[in-house]
């Protein structure tokens, strides 16, 4: 079956949108490849506006991952705007790839990468403006493959309505491994259709399809059981984890758009996982154990990315990434190769750690030192010790202090409100550390111009933490609490005016919740959603919170459950959770102890470092911790 | 505070003239500087930085076509700390952007022309090329008739300063219907030409066709094409334009070192004066 471009048609309507360039593809190091030589199709989506998705690196990875297979074809597509949408159905254009601009719906497969819940509307519009139908239940064997990926498939109950499928965990050889199925599977004729290939993919115990499980409800309202509904389908679904990194060094050739996007750099991922053992950190709990990529393969990938790409920024990605084994020498080895070269470094994600100043110094020699993120995450020591995030406040005072005299003016704190067992007074802690923290750095530098910003995130527990059972605080307490502080600090006549504030309301967290912690009933809520018009929930000018409780009102009007049943109720041990037939390698016990530990505010340490506490993961997934150090160093480039 | 050395002087001037075809005419200002920018560390052109705590490359735009409109006729100049053969810049600048963005000549400025023969002074109007799609050309005629014998022509738009009014037609220093062309096309449509003078506030091809809506009642059912075909000196004689970079081309001619001349280095050869000249038929 040829399959057109639609571009033709697309062209005479982008003089009337907003930012067409979004919609016209031709990235520098895309693809169009072609369609009939490809027996496998993928459509890769990231359900957000394309100067969000475009530098996602998880799509970017499986783009390019897929399209270097001879006979597999990749695409991308975004959602788009409101103006777009409207002429699209104004017009009876689908939704389309901006590689081929194909229509979706002539893929095999589209693939959804969810790091947020907030896209889960934007998962519907793009179904609805493909012609695929919402209800996976209503699909035809010519219809898609549809599959949801990233953090949020580590509980996709909410969206098991609209998915075919989900995998959880690294998508590098599980992408190729279904593509391998399903090109078998279309060799044979596709026999038995979709339902067959469905049972295929289900059967590797590697897959989740949501259809062949059953799930049972309690009076009240809870799960009684989920239980698989069909021959060979296995109990529980298990996540992917992608060993000795350096095999993988992608992206080898990043996408470098036209249009603006969130993150104008090459990033090199220098380790996947973290066992810090932060206790709200959905991220650092399913992506176990530590897997670090070597210094040399790092110096090769940063090298070959900037040719690549001409990008003037490297971004050194990781969940902690100043915890690499050899940053100090990375840090170091890429200075001293692309001083003079006007490229700029970064390190996201640093902990607070004077050694943190010093790596922070290497990556900014010569240029701007405007400001310094650290995230004591926690206001007070025992708030800390709950979230086991282990930093006491001389550490911070000592760190803050390192960075002030080394030339920087201003320091960025990042914490949340609402965490289990807070209190008032926990959050009013966070303004007695910001005015210690002007404190030091005027006596550090006998200067007045010091600079700090306390930016407050709302707490959401999310599935396989040891949060996962805790009650989420509601709304009004958190705006409360942030008032207060707001008003502990505007009091302030001495450090005040030196101290900016940034927070959010607290409504969004509480819509996070729900689709975080939801089981298969909340798809209802989210289907009621996106038909009264909600699209774009991650953006705050589109979001609406009466909007959801409105829906959700309604479409949970026949349960006994209701938004505050999903959000600030606390479950007991024994409750069957919606996610707890996806395996994430999590031990139960050893998360529920966690949980109780974080009460007890007792801490747990870092595996690398210390011996193993039985998390459960490495001998669930036979996987182990990959560290260094190598012993290498990065030699200077040849330089042209 | 910055520390190291000094960045390096600019020795070199080149003036770039590039196109913004098909479907990269969708690309905004802000999306084409990035994309020259990368384009110019890919292929390892030794552009000059500014000083300071963020420093800039050396690439400076006169007057980029709006976002949608097409253009032959685009004009930046770069700042190098090397000198470097305008042809070759011209390849590899081309082959390091995406295909759409085109680099259609490149001209080294002279040594010692200074501020003065500043590259914008001369792009005093544009050529505009208007498709109107579902337009008869004897309809689009009959506007254009009108328009230019109005005494003025006041249109409204919205600019950054708000809504403004201002005329349109004194602007506008040629205007026709091109019949071959409009007849030559795939699908039925008037095709304009006209050549507008770059003033303030700028008069923009829509803002023209906004004028012939009002005067004509000429109102295309789908958004015109627009590609500007030309920029540079107004020829008063005959109302045409001239090339910009031709100054910078005869004055590039090898005629003896001036005092000018001393920064550049020996290697550069003579010859380079005269490849530019020959690149430009």
């Amino acid at each position: 079956m040829p399959v057109e471009s639609l571009f033709p048609r697309l062209e005479p309507l982008l003089p009337r949108v907003q930012k067409p360039i979004q919609y016209v593809g031709g990235e520098l190091n895309s693809e169009v490849k072609d369609w009939d030589a490809a027996r496998v199709r993928w459509a890769l989506m990231y359900p957000d506006a394309y100067e969000v998705g475009l530098p996602n690196q998880g799509v970017q990875i499986l783009y390019e991952i897929l399209n270097e297979r001879d006979g597999v074809l990749a695409e991308r597509t975004y959602s788009v705007w409101p103006d777009m949408e409207a002429i699209m159905r104004e017009h009876g254009i689908p939704q389309f790839t901006v590689d081929g601009h194909r229509p979706v719906a002539a893929f095999d497969v589209l693939g959804v990468s969810f790091s947020t819940e907030l896209g889960y509307t934007n998962l519907l519009t793009a179904l609805d403006l493909a012609g695929i139908p919402l209800d996976a239940a209503d699909r035809a064997d010519g219809h898609p493959i549809v599959l949801a990926g990233g953090h949020a498939a580590f509980n996709p109950e909410p969206i098991a309505d609209f998915v075919d499928a989900a995998v959880l965990g690294d998508g590098e050889e599980i992408a190729l491994a279904i593509t391998e199925l399903i090109r078998e599977w279309k060799d044979e004729g596709e026999p038995g259709g979709r339902d067959e290939v469905l049972l295929r993919l289900a059967r590797t115990g590697g897959v989740y399809v949501p259809k062949f499980y059953d799930v049972e409800y309690l009076p009240d309202g809870r799960i009684q059981r989920v239980a698989p509904n069909r021959n060979g389908v296995p109990w529980r679904v298990a996540k992917h984890t992608v060993m000795d990194l350096d095999q993988w060094p992608y992206p080898k050739k990043p996408l470098v758009p036209l249009a603006e996007t969130v993150h104008e750099r090459f990033s090199v991922e220098i380790f996947r996982g973290c066992t810090r053992g932060c206790r709200f950190c959905q991220a650092g709990m399913i992506t176990r154990p530590v897997r670090e990529r070597s210094i040399t393969t790092i110096g090769d990938m940063v090298e070959n990315g900037l040719k690549a790409s001409g990008f003037e920024e490297v971004g050194l990605l990781s969940l902690s990434s100043a915890d690499h084994s050899e940053i100090a020498d990375v840090a170091k080895g890429l200075a001293d190769r692309y001083e003079g070269t006007n490229t700029s470094l970064s390190l996201p994600s640093t902990r607070v750690d004077a050694f943190n100043v010093t790596l922070a110094g290497e990556f900014s020699r010569g240029g701007r030192r405007s400001g310094l993120t650290f995230a004591p995450e926690g206001g007070s020591e025992r708030m800390r010790r709950v979230i086991n995030k282990m930093v006491s406040e001389d550490d911070l005072i000592r760190t803050v202090t390192t960075a002030y005299e080394n030339g920087w003016r201003q320091v960025k704190l990042y914490f949340m409100c609402g965490l289990p067992t807070e209190e008032d007074a926990d959050v009013l802690a966070i303004a007695d550390m910001a005015r210690r923290v002007i404190q030091a750095g005027r006596e550090a530098t006998g200067r007045r111009d010091i600079r700090c910003t306390v930016s407050i995130g709302g707490f959401v527990p999310k599935p396989h933490t040891p949060f996962q059972w805790a009650a989420q605080c509601d709304h009004e307490t958190v705006d409360r609490r942030l008032r207060a502080l707001k008003d502990a600090l505007r009091g302030d006549r001495e450090y005040g005016r030196a101290i900016g504030l940034r927070y959010h309301d607290g409504k969004p967290s509480v819509i996070e919740g729900l689709l975080s912690r939801g089981d298969r009933r909340v798809g209802r809520v989210i289907r009621a959603v996106w038909e009264d018009g909600g699209r774009f929930d991650g953006w705050s000018e589109h979001f609406s919170f009466e909007r959801w409780l409105t829906a959700a009102e309604k479409a949970l009007a026949d349960e006994p459950v209701d938004v505050d049943w999903y959000t600030v109720r606390e479950r007991d041990e024994v409750e069957v959770l919606p996610w707890d037939h996806l395996d994430a390698g999590l031990d139960r016990e050893w998360l529920w102890q966690d949980w109780r530990d974080a009460v007890e505010e007792t801490e747990v340490e870092d595996c690398r470092w210390t011996p193993c506490y039985d998390c459960g993961v490495c001998p669930t997934m036979g996987t182990e911790i990959q560290i260094g150090p190598t012993g290498r160093k990065l030699l200077p480039l040849n330089v042209v | 505070m910055p520390e190291g050395p000094a960045p390096a002087p600019v020795i070199q001037r080149l003036r770039v003239r590039y196109a913004k075809r098909g479907r990269l005419r969708f690309t905004s200002h802000r999306d084409i500087s990035r994309a020259v920018e990368r384009a110019v560390r890919r292929a390892g052109i030794p552009v000059a930085y500014s000083a300071g705590f963020t420093p800039h490359p050396k690439i400076s735009y006169a007057g980029a076509a709006a976002t949608g409109v097409a253009s032959e006729a685009e004009y930046l100049e770069l700042g190098l700390t090397e000198p470097r053969d305008p042809e070759r810049v011209r390849r590899e600048l081309d082959t390091a952007l995406p295909g759409g963005l085109d680099v259609v000549d490149v001209v080294a400025v002279p040594p010692g022309s200074g501020r003065a023969s500043a590259l914008a002074d001369r792009l005093e109007a544009s050529e505009w090329r208007v498709r109107l799609d579902g337009i008869a050309p004897d309809e689009a005629a009959a506007a254009v008739a009108a328009f230019l014998a109005a005494e003025a022509v006041e249109v409204e738009r919205l600019t950054k300063k708000g809504r403004r009014r201002f005329d349109t037609r004194p602007a506008v220093s040629r205007c026709e219907v091109d019949r071959r062309a409009s007849e030559a096309a795939d699908a039925p449509c008037a095709i304009l030409r006209m050549v507008v003078r770059h003033t303030t506030p700028a008069v923009r091809p829509d803002d023209i066709l906004t004028g012939l809506r009002q005067i004509a009642d000429l109102a295309p059912p789908s958004p015109p094409l627009v590609t500007r075909l030309a920029q540079g000196p107004l020829d008063a004689a005959t109302g045409g334009l001239t090339d910009p970079l031709g100054p910078d081309r005869e004055t590039a001619q090898p005629t003896g070192d001036g005092a000018g001349t001393a920064a550049v280095p020996a290697l550069r050869p003579p010859a380079v004066g005269v490849d530019a000249a020959g690149a430009h038929p």
